[in-house]
């Protein structure tokens, strides 16, 4: 039976991580390097490596990133931030990335995701979509929430799938950062309207947030940043007590 | 020991050179056919779409050369699809090495629906080979949405929905539907047991 994944998430800025991350082990805390090979090695199914970086060098230092990644780890990662043409997923991929995450370029320019899965397939494109509920109805934002499109979340992933995306990862601006839990109905409908994988973002504060993920949110994968970082929540105890609810995980 | 990892054109090399690496060997990328005749290993990869990782193979030789190969030859995800008879993506023909067919998953199944591609760790069972030497029946990282059936050469089942096979085996060809250089400790350990057959 396949496994329900636990994916911690790695801000990265001029190719080194940021945010204060908590770990007392790390020789430094800044290289996306060692944090990846410490989250492998504690249980983590997946990596994904969000650059958020905005200077000219940026494609140039994250391939380098991604290279001296796909050396050192034995898991599967994702890689996005900015990614906008075909050429752009090329050499991350070529570079060892596993899977490109695209999310603001495809708004803009919807055949892109048409023109990359013809070219690299389904299986390494992932479209993320960041939206939040004005009057009752998920409107898709870009620039990390900041900006509303006229897009319907349904409506939009809906699209994605049929332009032959591989999986789909939604944060939910309105639980993102608040701790309280992931957008646990809007994951549930995506998952019943769809049929590839859902990968759930955005509100992750303690282990039981995931259980219900999970089992309420039938999400297949769970997303998160700060409670890894910051050791409130250890993979290892989160992955046996998920287990635990009945669910199943790679132990 | 030589190993070649082919290098036509389809896939993630990089991350199979790698895995190789940190097992302490060397891998070349190679295309050529005395090069890959002449290696003591042959990896054969391949992500992407079926039909025109065959057209890439028929355009350099390689179609006819793999199954005449004698030495171990490990296939991966794709890779071993290719070596199948058929497959139903693109409806091309296969290598003809492992007698059977590959097809795509359903999205309904006796047990319920399954979402395509199936992406993520799954569980193998009924292992029987020298390539799982030393595990049990183990989490490996997949992503496919064909797959092909059991059959007399499965070494390994999986269960997405049915029971399919995670890994073939004849003679000196062996495939894994999972991605090895992918699958952690475990995928590390199954490298490790082909390089040393």
């Amino acid at each position: 039976m396949l496994a329900k994944r636990i994916i911690p998430c790695l801000d990265i800025k001029d190719g080194r991580t940021v945010k204060g991350i908590n770990f007392v082990d790390l020789r430094d805390a800044g290289d996306p390097v060692e944090l990846a090979e410490i989250y492998s090695k504690e249980g983590a199914d997946e990596l994904v490596f969000l650059d958020i970086s905005a200077t000219e060098q940026k494609r140039k230092t994250l391939a380098d990133l991604v290279y001296k990644v796909a050396e050192k780890v034995n898991i599967p990662f994702t890689v996005g931030g900015g990614i906008s043409s075909v050429e752009d997923v090329d050499v991350l991929l070529q570079n060892g990335a596993d899977k490109v995450s695209i999310n603001s370029s495809a708004v803009k320019n919807p055949q892109l995701i048409n023109d990359l899965v013809g070219k690299f397939g389904s299986q390494c494109i992932v479209i993320a979509i960041d939206a939040k509920q004005i009057d009752g109805q998920w409107v898709v934002h870009l620039v990390g929430g900041k900006v509303p499109t006229e897009l319907n979340l349904f409506d939009w992933a809906k699209e994605v799938e049929e332009r032959g995306a591989g999986e789909i990862l939604f944060t939910s601006m309105d639980n993102d950062g608040t701790k309280d839990g992931f957008a646990n109905e809007a994951l549930a409908r995506l998952s019943a309207e769809l049929n590839i994988p859902i990968i759930a973002s955005g509100g992750a504060g303690n282990m039981r947030h995931f259980t219900d993920a999970f089992i309420k949110g039938k999400a297949d994968a769970a997303l998160a940043a700060s409670v890894f970082h910051f050791k409130e929540i250890k993979i290892k105890e989160l992955k046996k007590e998920l287990r635990e609810n009945g669910i199943p995980v790679r132990l | 020991m030589k190993i070649v990892i082919i290098n036509y054109g389809a896939g993630n090399i990089q991350s199979i050179k790698f895995a190789i690496q940190r097992l302490g060997y060397e891998a070349v990328l190679s295309n050529n056919v005395e090069e890959i005749q002449n290696a003591d290993k042959v990896i054969f990869p391949g992500v992407g779409e079926a039909s025109s990782a065959m057209h890439k193979l028929r355009a350099s030789g390689l179609d006819k050369l793999i199954p005449e190969l004698k030495q171990p030859v490990l296939g991966i995800c794709l890779g071993m699809q290719l070596m199948c008879n058929s497959s139903e993506e693109g409806n091309t023909m296969g290598l003809g090495i492992f007698d059977i067919d590959v097809v795509r998953f359903s999205p309904s199944s006796p047990e319920g629906s399954v979402k395509i591609p199936q992406i993520g760790w799954n569980k193998l069972e009924s292992i029987r080979s020298e390539l799982f030497k030393g595990l049990a029946e183990d989490y490996v990282y997949m992503v496919h949405s064909f797959y092909a059936p059991l059959c007399n050469e499965t070494i390994a089942t999986c269960d997405y929905g049915i029971k399919y096979s995670a890994a073939l085996q004849k003679d000196n060809f062996y495939g894994t539907q999972f991605h090895p250089e992918k699958s952690s400790a475990v995928g590390e350990k199954i490298l490790n047991n082909f390089l040393k057959m």
